[in-house]
Protein backbone atom coordinates (compact mmCIF):
# COMPACT_ATOMS: atom_id res chain seq x y z
CA UNK A 1 0.00 0.00 0.00
CA UNK A 2 1.09 3.36 -0.97
CA UNK A 3 1.96 6.06 1.67
CA UNK A 4 -1.02 8.15 0.96
CA UNK A 5 -3.47 5.29 1.45
CA UNK A 6 -1.99 4.00 4.81
CA UNK A 7 -2.17 7.99 6.01
CA UNK A 8 -6.01 7.88 5.02
CA UNK A 9 -6.97 5.28 7.51
CA UNK A 10 -4.43 6.89 10.50
CA UNK A 11 -7.85 7.58 12.55
CA UNK A 12 -9.11 3.59 11.82
CA UNK A 13 -5.54 2.54 12.66
CA UNK A 14 -4.91 4.72 15.74
CA UNK A 15 -8.31 5.28 17.58
CA UNK A 16 -10.32 2.44 15.93
CA UNK A 17 -12.82 5.42 15.07
CA UNK A 18 -15.56 4.00 13.12
CA UNK A 19 -19.32 4.81 12.87
CA UNK A 20 -22.79 4.73 14.40
CA UNK A 21 -25.96 4.38 12.45
CA UNK A 22 -28.15 7.49 13.07
CA UNK A 23 -31.17 5.50 11.43
CA UNK A 24 -30.69 2.12 13.87
CA UNK A 25 -27.96 2.90 16.06
CA UNK A 26 -25.23 0.18 14.44
CA UNK A 27 -21.78 0.55 15.53
CA UNK A 28 -19.88 -0.05 12.55
CA UNK A 29 -16.30 -1.25 11.92
CA UNK A 30 -14.72 -0.63 9.80
CA UNK A 31 -16.40 2.72 8.41
CA UNK A 32 -17.94 1.83 4.97
CA UNK A 33 -20.59 5.11 5.00
CA UNK A 34 -23.58 2.52 4.29
CA UNK A 35 -24.94 0.66 7.20
CA UNK A 36 -24.61 -3.06 6.58
CA UNK A 37 -27.55 -3.52 9.04
CA UNK A 38 -29.81 -0.69 7.51
CA UNK A 39 -28.41 0.22 4.33
CA UNK A 40 -28.99 4.00 4.83
CA UNK A 41 -25.93 6.23 4.92
CA UNK A 42 -23.72 6.22 7.79
CA UNK A 43 -21.83 9.15 8.47
CA UNK A 44 -21.49 9.91 12.60
CA UNK A 45 -18.01 9.19 13.67
CA UNK A 46 -17.80 6.79 16.52
CA UNK A 47 -14.58 6.26 18.67
CA UNK A 48 -14.85 2.61 19.95
CA UNK A 49 -13.45 1.31 23.35
CA UNK A 50 -10.98 -0.72 22.03
CA UNK A 51 -12.17 -3.75 24.49
CA UNK A 52 -13.27 -6.95 23.44
CA UNK A 53 -12.89 -10.89 23.40
CA UNK A 54 -11.32 -13.56 20.80
CA UNK A 55 -13.27 -14.79 18.54
CA UNK A 56 -11.17 -17.17 16.55
CA UNK A 57 -7.63 -17.15 16.65
CA UNK A 58 -4.26 -18.28 14.70
CA UNK A 59 -0.32 -18.80 15.37
CA UNK A 60 1.34 -18.48 11.96
CA UNK A 61 5.22 -18.65 10.32
CA UNK A 62 4.34 -18.55 6.72
CA UNK A 63 3.77 -14.81 6.01
CA UNK A 64 3.35 -12.10 3.36
CA UNK A 65 6.98 -10.04 2.41
CA UNK A 66 6.24 -7.06 4.52
CA UNK A 67 5.85 -8.95 7.49
CA UNK A 68 8.69 -11.55 7.30
CA UNK A 69 11.00 -10.10 10.16
CA UNK A 70 7.74 -10.33 12.42
CA UNK A 71 7.34 -14.03 12.23
CA UNK A 72 6.13 -15.93 14.09
CA UNK A 73 2.85 -13.75 15.14
CA UNK A 74 -0.71 -14.77 16.46
CA UNK A 75 -3.68 -13.66 14.07
CA UNK A 76 -7.34 -12.97 15.55
CA UNK A 77 -10.21 -12.00 15.05
CA UNK A 78 -11.68 -10.04 18.20
CA UNK A 79 -15.29 -9.71 18.91
CA UNK A 80 -15.54 -5.49 19.79
CA UNK A 81 -17.47 -5.29 22.85
CA UNK A 82 -19.49 -3.03 20.41
CA UNK A 83 -20.43 -5.62 18.12
CA UNK A 84 -18.05 -5.82 14.72
CA UNK A 85 -15.26 -8.05 14.14
CA UNK A 86 -12.08 -7.14 13.44
CA UNK A 87 -9.27 -9.06 12.16
CA UNK A 88 -5.79 -7.89 14.09
CA UNK A 89 -2.86 -9.30 15.52
CA UNK A 90 -2.68 -10.68 19.09
CA UNK A 91 0.16 -9.54 21.33
CA UNK A 92 2.20 -9.46 24.46
CA UNK A 93 0.83 -12.99 24.45
CA UNK A 94 2.07 -16.68 24.31
CA UNK A 95 0.22 -18.71 21.56
CA UNK A 96 -0.25 -21.67 23.52
CA UNK A 97 -2.05 -19.12 26.06
CA UNK A 98 -4.98 -17.72 23.97
CA UNK A 99 -7.96 -19.06 24.14
CA UNK A 100 -11.67 -18.16 22.46
CA UNK A 101 -13.77 -15.82 24.97
CA UNK A 102 -10.17 -14.41 26.59
CA UNK A 103 -10.81 -10.49 27.12
CA UNK A 104 -7.99 -8.52 25.10
CA UNK A 105 -7.86 -4.36 24.68
CA UNK A 106 -6.14 -2.68 21.90
CA UNK A 107 -3.35 -1.05 22.10
CA UNK A 108 -0.95 0.82 18.85
CA UNK A 109 2.07 -1.16 17.64
CA UNK A 110 4.49 -1.46 14.85
CA UNK A 111 2.98 -3.48 12.21
CA UNK A 112 5.24 -3.94 9.23
CA UNK A 113 7.85 -2.27 7.47
CA UNK A 114 8.60 -2.00 3.94
CA UNK A 115 12.64 -2.34 3.72
CA UNK A 116 15.33 -0.18 4.68
CA UNK A 117 13.64 3.14 3.21
CA UNK A 118 9.98 2.21 3.05
CA UNK A 119 7.56 3.11 5.40
CA UNK A 120 7.39 1.77 9.05
CA UNK A 121 3.54 0.82 9.74
CA UNK A 122 1.60 1.26 12.95
CA UNK A 123 -1.31 0.33 13.72
CA UNK A 124 -3.72 -1.51 16.33
CA UNK A 125 -2.95 -5.05 17.72
CA UNK A 126 -4.98 -6.50 20.99
CA UNK A 127 -3.13 -7.73 24.11
CA UNK A 128 -4.51 -9.60 26.78
CA UNK A 129 -6.49 -6.99 29.17
CA UNK A 130 -4.36 -6.38 31.92
CA UNK A 131 -7.23 -5.53 35.15
CA UNK A 132 -8.32 -9.27 34.07
CA UNK A 133 -4.94 -11.02 34.45
CA UNK A 134 -4.22 -12.16 37.36
CA UNK B 1 -31.02 -15.12 -23.92
CA UNK B 2 -30.14 -18.33 -26.01
CA UNK B 3 -29.13 -22.18 -24.71
CA UNK B 4 -25.39 -22.16 -24.54
CA UNK B 5 -23.28 -25.64 -25.03
CA UNK B 6 -19.53 -26.72 -24.33
CA UNK B 7 -18.65 -28.51 -27.43
CA UNK B 8 -14.63 -28.58 -26.74
CA UNK B 9 -12.44 -29.14 -23.85
CA UNK B 10 -8.73 -29.07 -23.23
CA UNK B 11 -5.88 -28.87 -20.07
CA UNK B 12 -2.52 -29.33 -19.52
CA UNK B 13 -1.27 -31.43 -16.79
CA UNK B 14 -1.21 -29.18 -13.81
CA UNK B 15 2.11 -29.04 -12.58
CA UNK B 16 5.23 -26.76 -12.18
CA UNK B 17 6.23 -25.45 -15.70
CA UNK B 18 9.89 -23.90 -15.79
CA UNK B 19 9.82 -24.14 -19.87
CA UNK B 20 6.53 -22.56 -21.09
CA UNK B 21 5.08 -19.42 -19.84
CA UNK B 22 1.50 -17.83 -19.50
CA UNK B 23 1.29 -17.46 -23.60
CA UNK B 24 2.40 -20.83 -24.17
CA UNK B 25 0.24 -22.60 -21.22
CA UNK B 26 -2.95 -20.53 -22.17
CA UNK B 27 -2.25 -21.60 -26.30
CA UNK B 28 -1.79 -25.56 -25.16
CA UNK B 29 -5.63 -25.51 -23.65
CA UNK B 30 -6.91 -23.26 -25.87
CA UNK B 31 -5.85 -25.22 -29.02
CA UNK B 32 -6.20 -28.67 -27.59
CA UNK B 33 -10.30 -26.90 -26.75
CA UNK B 34 -10.37 -25.78 -29.94
CA UNK B 35 -9.64 -29.13 -31.71
CA UNK B 36 -11.77 -31.06 -29.93
CA UNK B 37 -14.90 -28.92 -30.37
CA UNK B 38 -15.69 -29.11 -34.46
CA UNK B 39 -15.96 -25.50 -34.61
CA UNK B 40 -14.03 -23.82 -37.33
CA UNK B 41 -14.53 -19.94 -36.00
CA UNK B 42 -13.91 -18.70 -32.67
CA UNK B 43 -15.83 -15.18 -32.56
CA UNK B 44 -14.49 -14.00 -28.80
CA UNK B 45 -12.09 -15.16 -26.17
CA UNK B 46 -11.95 -14.84 -22.57
CA UNK B 47 -9.00 -15.49 -20.20
CA UNK B 48 -9.21 -15.42 -16.36
CA UNK B 49 -6.02 -15.32 -14.63
CA UNK B 50 -5.44 -13.80 -10.93
CA UNK B 51 -1.86 -13.16 -10.26
CA UNK B 52 -0.28 -12.12 -14.15
CA UNK B 53 0.05 -8.65 -12.33
CA UNK B 54 1.87 -9.91 -9.64
CA UNK B 55 4.11 -12.78 -10.72
CA UNK B 56 4.57 -12.06 -14.58
CA UNK B 57 4.45 -8.10 -14.85
CA UNK B 58 1.80 -8.34 -17.27
CA UNK B 59 -1.67 -7.05 -18.34
CA UNK B 60 -3.75 -6.91 -21.01
CA UNK B 61 -3.65 -10.95 -21.29
CA UNK B 62 -6.88 -11.02 -23.56
CA UNK B 63 -4.64 -8.99 -26.52
CA UNK B 64 -1.64 -11.35 -25.39
CA UNK B 65 -3.10 -14.32 -25.96
CA UNK B 66 -5.48 -14.08 -28.67
CA UNK B 67 -2.29 -13.01 -30.61
CA UNK B 68 -0.35 -15.42 -29.45
CA UNK B 69 -3.23 -18.31 -31.01
CA UNK B 70 -3.30 -16.61 -34.40
CA UNK B 71 -6.65 -14.39 -33.33
CA UNK B 72 -5.44 -11.36 -33.93
CA UNK B 73 -7.78 -8.91 -33.79
CA UNK B 74 -11.01 -10.67 -32.57
CA UNK B 75 -12.76 -9.24 -28.95
CA UNK B 76 -10.62 -10.49 -25.76
CA UNK B 77 -11.17 -9.81 -22.24
CA UNK B 78 -9.21 -11.32 -19.20
CA UNK B 79 -11.54 -11.73 -16.05
CA UNK B 80 -10.35 -11.86 -12.58
CA UNK B 81 -12.02 -12.69 -9.78
CA UNK B 82 -9.39 -13.79 -7.20
CA UNK B 83 -9.09 -17.76 -7.66
CA UNK B 84 -12.61 -17.94 -9.22
CA UNK B 85 -11.09 -15.88 -12.09
CA UNK B 86 -11.84 -18.53 -14.30
CA UNK B 87 -15.26 -19.46 -13.88
CA UNK B 88 -15.94 -16.10 -13.56
CA UNK B 89 -14.57 -15.90 -17.74
CA UNK B 90 -16.39 -18.83 -18.43
CA UNK B 91 -19.81 -16.79 -17.00
CA UNK B 92 -18.62 -13.80 -18.94
CA UNK B 93 -18.05 -15.96 -21.79
CA UNK B 94 -21.54 -17.85 -21.99
CA UNK B 95 -23.38 -14.09 -21.39
CA UNK B 96 -21.87 -12.94 -24.38
CA UNK B 97 -22.87 -16.20 -26.34
CA UNK B 98 -26.36 -16.30 -24.87
CA UNK B 99 -27.16 -12.76 -25.51
CA UNK B 100 -26.77 -13.36 -29.37
CA UNK B 101 -23.86 -10.82 -29.73
CA UNK B 102 -21.05 -14.06 -30.77
CA UNK B 103 -22.00 -17.64 -31.87
CA UNK B 104 -18.47 -19.06 -30.34
CA UNK B 105 -16.50 -18.15 -27.68
CA UNK B 106 -13.11 -19.25 -26.26
CA UNK B 107 -12.08 -19.62 -22.58
CA UNK B 108 -9.15 -20.25 -20.83
CA UNK B 109 -7.97 -20.45 -17.55
CA UNK B 110 -4.31 -19.77 -16.93
CA UNK B 111 -1.98 -18.91 -13.90
CA UNK B 112 1.78 -19.33 -13.76
CA UNK B 113 3.03 -19.32 -9.55
CA UNK B 114 5.09 -21.80 -9.87
CA UNK B 115 8.03 -19.64 -10.87
CA UNK B 116 8.01 -17.25 -7.70
CA UNK B 117 9.48 -17.23 -4.29
CA UNK B 118 6.50 -18.77 -1.69
CA UNK B 119 6.40 -15.91 -0.10
CA UNK B 120 6.33 -13.59 -3.34
CA UNK B 121 2.57 -15.82 -4.01
CA UNK B 122 1.93 -15.52 -0.23
CA UNK B 123 2.17 -11.31 -0.79
CA UNK B 124 0.13 -11.96 -4.26
CA UNK B 125 -2.42 -14.16 -2.90
CA UNK B 126 -3.05 -11.97 -0.02
CA UNK B 127 -4.88 -9.47 -2.53
CA UNK B 128 -7.33 -11.66 -2.44
CA UNK B 129 -8.24 -10.55 0.52
CA UNK B 130 -9.43 -6.77 2.31
CA UNK B 131 -6.23 -4.47 1.74
CA UNK B 132 -6.53 -2.05 4.18
CA UNK B 133 -8.37 -4.36 6.63
CA UNK B 134 -7.18 -7.92 6.57
CA UNK B 135 -3.99 -7.83 4.64
CA UNK B 136 -2.34 -5.25 6.14
CA UNK B 137 -2.74 -6.47 9.54
CA UNK B 138 -0.26 -9.14 8.59
CA UNK B 139 -3.34 -11.65 7.67
CA UNK B 140 -2.43 -14.00 4.56
CA UNK B 141 -4.86 -16.55 2.64
CA UNK B 142 -4.39 -19.39 4.83
CA UNK B 143 -4.14 -17.45 7.95
CA UNK B 144 -7.94 -16.35 7.29
CA UNK B 145 -9.12 -20.29 6.19
CA UNK B 146 -7.57 -20.55 9.89
CA UNK B 147 -9.34 -18.60 11.49
CA UNK B 148 -12.65 -19.62 10.08
CA UNK B 149 -11.65 -23.29 11.03
CA UNK B 150 -10.93 -23.02 14.66
CA UNK B 151 -14.06 -20.75 14.87
CA UNK B 152 -16.08 -24.13 13.14
CA UNK B 153 -14.47 -26.20 15.57
CA UNK B 154 -15.18 -24.38 18.28
CA UNK B 155 -18.81 -23.82 17.46
CA UNK B 156 -19.72 -27.15 15.86
CA UNK B 157 -17.58 -28.93 18.24
CA UNK B 158 -15.68 -30.72 15.45
CA UNK B 159 -12.46 -32.31 16.07
CA UNK B 160 -9.45 -31.37 13.41
CA UNK B 161 -9.25 -34.97 12.32
CA UNK B 162 -13.03 -34.96 10.69
CA UNK B 163 -11.36 -32.83 8.19
CA UNK B 164 -9.04 -35.23 7.12
CA UNK B 165 -11.93 -36.44 5.14
CA UNK B 166 -11.58 -33.64 2.13
CA UNK B 167 -7.45 -33.74 1.64
CA UNK B 168 -8.32 -37.84 1.58
CA UNK B 169 -10.76 -38.43 -0.72
CA UNK B 170 -8.78 -35.27 -3.31
CA UNK B 171 -5.58 -37.73 -3.41
CA UNK B 172 -7.60 -40.48 -3.64
CA UNK B 173 -9.37 -39.60 -6.79
CA UNK B 174 -6.17 -38.12 -8.20
CA UNK B 175 -4.64 -41.39 -8.67
CA UNK B 176 -6.59 -41.53 -11.97
CA UNK B 177 -6.10 -38.38 -13.23
CA UNK B 178 -3.55 -37.76 -15.65
CA UNK B 179 -3.82 -33.94 -15.55
CA UNK B 180 -3.84 -33.87 -11.96
CA UNK B 181 -0.33 -32.52 -9.71
CA UNK B 182 -0.68 -35.06 -6.76
CA UNK B 183 -1.29 -38.82 -7.84
CA UNK B 184 -1.01 -40.81 -4.36
CA UNK B 185 -3.27 -41.16 -1.85
CA UNK B 186 -2.53 -40.21 1.71
CA UNK B 187 -2.69 -41.63 5.50
CA UNK B 188 -4.61 -40.21 8.88
CA UNK B 189 -1.44 -40.85 10.33
CA UNK B 190 0.24 -38.60 8.42
CA UNK B 191 -2.15 -35.80 8.09
CA UNK B 192 -2.27 -36.25 12.12
CA UNK B 193 1.74 -35.44 12.34
CA UNK B 194 2.25 -33.58 9.41
CA UNK B 195 3.56 -29.54 10.13
CA UNK B 196 1.02 -26.97 10.40
CA UNK B 197 0.78 -23.70 8.59
CA UNK B 198 -1.39 -21.77 10.22
CA UNK B 199 -2.67 -23.78 13.31
CA UNK B 200 -5.25 -25.55 12.85
CA UNK B 201 -4.26 -25.17 9.63
CA UNK B 202 -1.82 -28.16 8.39
CA UNK B 203 -0.12 -28.83 4.83
CA UNK B 204 -2.70 -31.00 3.50
CA UNK B 205 -5.36 -28.64 4.44
CA UNK B 206 -4.82 -26.18 1.62
CA UNK B 207 -4.26 -26.73 -1.93
CA UNK B 208 -0.91 -26.58 -3.26
CA UNK B 209 1.02 -23.46 -5.03
CA UNK B 210 1.18 -25.02 -8.69
CA UNK B 211 0.81 -23.56 -13.05
CA UNK B 212 -1.94 -24.75 -15.27
CA UNK B 213 -4.42 -24.16 -17.92
CA UNK B 214 -7.71 -25.06 -19.23
CA UNK B 215 -10.45 -24.21 -21.79
CA UNK B 216 -13.64 -25.26 -23.31
CA UNK B 217 -14.91 -23.58 -26.53
CA UNK B 218 -18.27 -22.37 -26.22
CA UNK B 219 -21.50 -22.64 -28.90
CA UNK B 220 -24.98 -21.36 -29.50
CA UNK B 221 -27.16 -24.35 -28.76
CA UNK B 222 -29.31 -23.08 -32.11
CA UNK B 223 -26.08 -22.52 -33.91
CA UNK B 224 -24.68 -26.08 -33.60
CA UNK B 225 -25.67 -27.64 -37.10
CA UNK B 226 -24.53 -24.84 -39.05
CA UNK B 227 -21.16 -24.21 -36.89
CA UNK B 228 -19.95 -28.05 -35.90
CA UNK B 229 -19.05 -30.89 -38.53
CA UNK B 230 -17.94 -33.30 -35.97
CA UNK B 231 -16.86 -33.81 -32.37
CA UNK B 232 -17.44 -35.28 -28.93
CA UNK B 233 -21.32 -34.94 -27.51
CA UNK B 234 -21.73 -31.20 -26.55
CA UNK B 235 -22.73 -30.12 -23.26
CA UNK B 236 -25.40 -27.71 -21.94
CA UNK B 237 -24.51 -24.73 -19.77
CA UNK B 238 -28.05 -24.91 -17.48
CA UNK B 239 -26.84 -22.52 -15.33
CA UNK B 240 -24.34 -19.62 -14.66
CA UNK B 241 -24.59 -17.68 -12.01
CA UNK B 242 -22.94 -15.49 -9.60
CA UNK B 243 -22.76 -13.64 -6.55
CA UNK B 244 -20.95 -11.50 -3.88
CA UNK B 245 -20.08 -11.37 -0.69
CA UNK B 246 -17.90 -8.67 1.67
CA UNK B 247 -14.15 -9.32 0.99
CA UNK B 248 -13.14 -9.31 4.61
CA UNK B 249 -14.54 -12.24 6.66
CA UNK B 250 -15.31 -10.43 9.63
CA UNK B 251 -17.02 -8.02 7.75
CA UNK B 252 -19.62 -11.13 6.67
CA UNK B 253 -23.50 -11.47 8.55
CA UNK B 254 -21.94 -14.84 9.74
CA UNK B 255 -18.61 -15.51 9.36
CA UNK B 256 -18.99 -19.15 8.98
CA UNK B 257 -21.74 -19.11 6.50
CA UNK B 258 -21.01 -18.34 2.53
CA UNK B 259 -23.37 -16.67 1.71
CA UNK B 260 -22.12 -15.83 -2.03
CA UNK B 261 -21.75 -19.03 -2.37
CA UNK B 262 -25.26 -19.97 -0.92
CA UNK B 263 -26.74 -17.09 -3.52
CA UNK B 264 -25.07 -18.43 -6.73
CA UNK B 265 -26.21 -22.14 -6.07
CA UNK B 266 -29.89 -21.44 -4.84
CA UNK B 267 -29.98 -18.90 -8.13
CA UNK B 268 -27.71 -22.15 -10.40
CA UNK B 269 -30.44 -24.63 -9.16
CA UNK B 270 -33.54 -22.19 -9.97
CA UNK B 271 -31.79 -21.49 -13.85
CA UNK B 272 -31.33 -25.06 -14.06
CA UNK B 273 -35.11 -26.36 -12.13
CA UNK B 274 -32.87 -29.22 -11.01
CA UNK B 275 -32.42 -30.19 -7.15
CA UNK B 276 -29.42 -31.13 -5.53
CA UNK B 277 -30.63 -34.57 -5.64
CA UNK B 278 -30.92 -34.65 -9.65
CA UNK B 279 -27.51 -33.93 -10.08
CA UNK B 280 -24.96 -36.37 -9.28
CA UNK B 281 -21.48 -34.98 -8.44
CA UNK B 282 -20.00 -31.05 -7.19
CA UNK B 283 -17.00 -29.83 -8.04
CA UNK B 284 -16.36 -27.46 -5.06
CA UNK B 285 -13.64 -24.98 -3.91
CA UNK B 286 -11.98 -27.00 -1.83
CA UNK B 287 -8.73 -24.44 -1.72
CA UNK B 288 -8.72 -25.73 1.87
CA UNK B 289 -10.32 -28.30 4.10
CA UNK B 290 -12.55 -25.39 5.84
CA UNK B 291 -13.30 -23.94 2.61
CA UNK B 292 -15.03 -27.18 1.11
CA UNK B 293 -16.35 -27.99 4.47
CA UNK B 294 -18.48 -24.57 4.26
CA UNK B 295 -19.00 -25.16 0.77
CA UNK B 296 -20.98 -28.13 0.81
CA UNK B 297 -23.37 -26.64 3.95
CA UNK B 298 -23.49 -23.30 0.88
CA UNK B 299 -25.17 -25.34 -1.57
CA UNK B 300 -27.42 -27.21 0.42
CA UNK B 301 -25.64 -31.04 0.68
CA UNK B 302 -25.15 -30.83 4.36
CA UNK B 303 -26.63 -28.63 7.27
CA UNK B 304 -24.69 -26.08 9.24
CA UNK B 305 -21.73 -27.04 10.90
CA UNK B 306 -22.40 -30.50 9.70
CA UNK B 307 -20.23 -30.33 6.67
CA UNK B 308 -16.78 -31.94 7.86
CA UNK B 309 -18.26 -34.43 9.85
CA UNK B 310 -21.05 -35.52 6.86
CA UNK B 311 -17.86 -36.01 4.72
CA UNK B 312 -15.97 -38.54 7.22
CA UNK B 313 -18.83 -39.92 6.69
CA UNK B 314 -18.99 -40.42 3.31
CA UNK B 315 -21.32 -37.92 1.75
CA UNK B 316 -18.18 -37.06 -0.59
CA UNK B 317 -16.74 -40.19 -2.01
CA UNK B 318 -17.11 -41.19 -5.49
CA UNK B 319 -19.97 -43.55 -4.19
CA UNK B 320 -21.56 -41.35 -1.57
CA UNK B 321 -24.49 -39.38 -2.53
CA UNK B 322 -22.63 -36.14 -2.88
CA UNK B 323 -18.96 -36.90 -4.80
CA UNK B 324 -17.20 -33.82 -4.75
CA UNK B 325 -13.45 -33.39 -6.30
CA UNK B 326 -13.88 -36.64 -8.46
CA UNK B 327 -10.76 -35.81 -10.68
CA UNK B 328 -8.90 -34.48 -6.85
CA UNK B 329 -10.46 -31.39 -6.65
CA UNK B 330 -8.37 -28.49 -5.71
CA UNK B 331 -6.40 -29.98 -3.63
CA UNK B 332 -4.76 -32.70 -5.54
CA UNK B 333 -5.46 -31.92 -9.21
CA UNK B 334 -4.27 -28.41 -7.81
CA UNK B 335 -5.61 -24.49 -7.44
CA UNK B 336 -3.69 -22.61 -10.39
CA UNK B 337 -5.95 -19.92 -8.96
CA UNK B 338 -6.94 -18.18 -12.27
CA UNK B 339 -7.64 -21.66 -14.08
CA UNK B 340 -8.98 -23.87 -11.37
CA UNK B 341 -13.02 -22.88 -12.36
CA UNK B 342 -12.08 -23.81 -16.15
CA UNK B 343 -10.38 -27.35 -14.18
CA UNK B 344 -13.95 -27.86 -12.39
CA UNK B 345 -15.65 -27.51 -15.78
CA UNK B 346 -13.52 -29.66 -18.00
CA UNK B 347 -13.89 -32.10 -15.11
CA UNK B 348 -17.74 -32.32 -15.30
CA UNK B 349 -17.64 -32.26 -18.93
CA UNK B 350 -15.63 -35.43 -18.84
CA UNK B 351 -18.01 -37.36 -16.60
CA UNK B 352 -20.62 -36.56 -18.96
CA UNK B 353 -19.43 -37.40 -21.76
CA UNK B 354 -17.64 -40.24 -19.50
CA UNK B 355 -14.33 -39.75 -20.54
CA UNK B 356 -13.16 -40.66 -16.62
CA UNK B 357 -12.21 -43.81 -16.45
CA UNK B 358 -12.03 -45.68 -13.11
CA UNK B 359 -13.56 -42.38 -11.55
CA UNK B 360 -16.64 -42.11 -13.96
CA UNK B 361 -19.91 -41.51 -11.93
CA UNK B 362 -22.19 -44.10 -12.90
CA UNK B 363 -25.66 -42.29 -14.31
CA UNK B 364 -23.98 -38.56 -14.32
CA UNK B 365 -26.24 -36.78 -16.37
CA UNK B 366 -25.65 -33.39 -14.47
CA UNK B 367 -23.21 -31.63 -12.51
CA UNK B 368 -22.46 -28.78 -10.40
CA UNK B 369 -19.10 -26.49 -10.48
CA UNK B 370 -18.72 -23.78 -7.52
CA UNK B 371 -15.55 -21.59 -7.86
CA UNK B 372 -14.96 -19.07 -4.94
CA UNK B 373 -12.70 -16.24 -4.74
CA UNK B 374 -10.53 -15.82 -1.80
CA UNK B 375 -12.60 -16.88 1.50
CA UNK B 376 -15.72 -16.55 -0.21
CA UNK B 377 -16.40 -12.83 -1.85
CA UNK B 378 -16.94 -13.69 -5.28
CA UNK B 379 -18.64 -17.23 -6.09
CA UNK B 380 -19.69 -18.58 -9.62
CA UNK B 381 -22.07 -21.82 -10.21
CA UNK B 382 -22.34 -23.09 -13.04
CA UNK B 383 -24.75 -26.35 -13.92
CA UNK B 384 -23.67 -28.42 -16.87
CA UNK B 385 -26.11 -31.47 -18.24
CA UNK B 386 -26.41 -33.58 -20.79
CA UNK B 387 -27.69 -31.98 -23.84
ZN1 LIG C 1 -28.28 1.26 10.29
Amino acid sequence: MHIAQNWRLKAQRYRLVGEVCEHCGAKIFPPRDICPNCSHSAKESFEFSGRGEVYSFSALSETAEKFQRFRPYTMALVKLEEGPLVTAQLTDVEPDKVKIGMPVEMVTRRLMEEGNEGIILYGYKFRPMLDKVA
Amino acid sequence: MREVTIVGIGQIPVSEYWTRSLRHMAHDALMAAWQDSGVEEVDTLYVGNALADELSDQKQLGALVADFIGQRGIAAARVEAGDASGALALHQAYLAVASGMYDTALVVGVEQMSAALPVEVISATARFLDQEYEATMGATLNSIFALMMRRYMYEYKVPRDAFFAFPSTAHQNAVNNPNAMFRKAIKESTYKRIAMISEPLNMFDVAPICDGAAAVMLCATDKLPVLRHDGPPPVRIAASTVATDAVAVHDRQDPLFLEAAFISSQLAYRQATLNQTDIQLFELHDSSSIMAALSLEACGLAPRGEGARAAAEGLIALDGPAPISTMGGLKARGNPAGATGIYQVVEIAQQLREETGANHISGAQAGLAQSIGGTGATAVTHILTQL
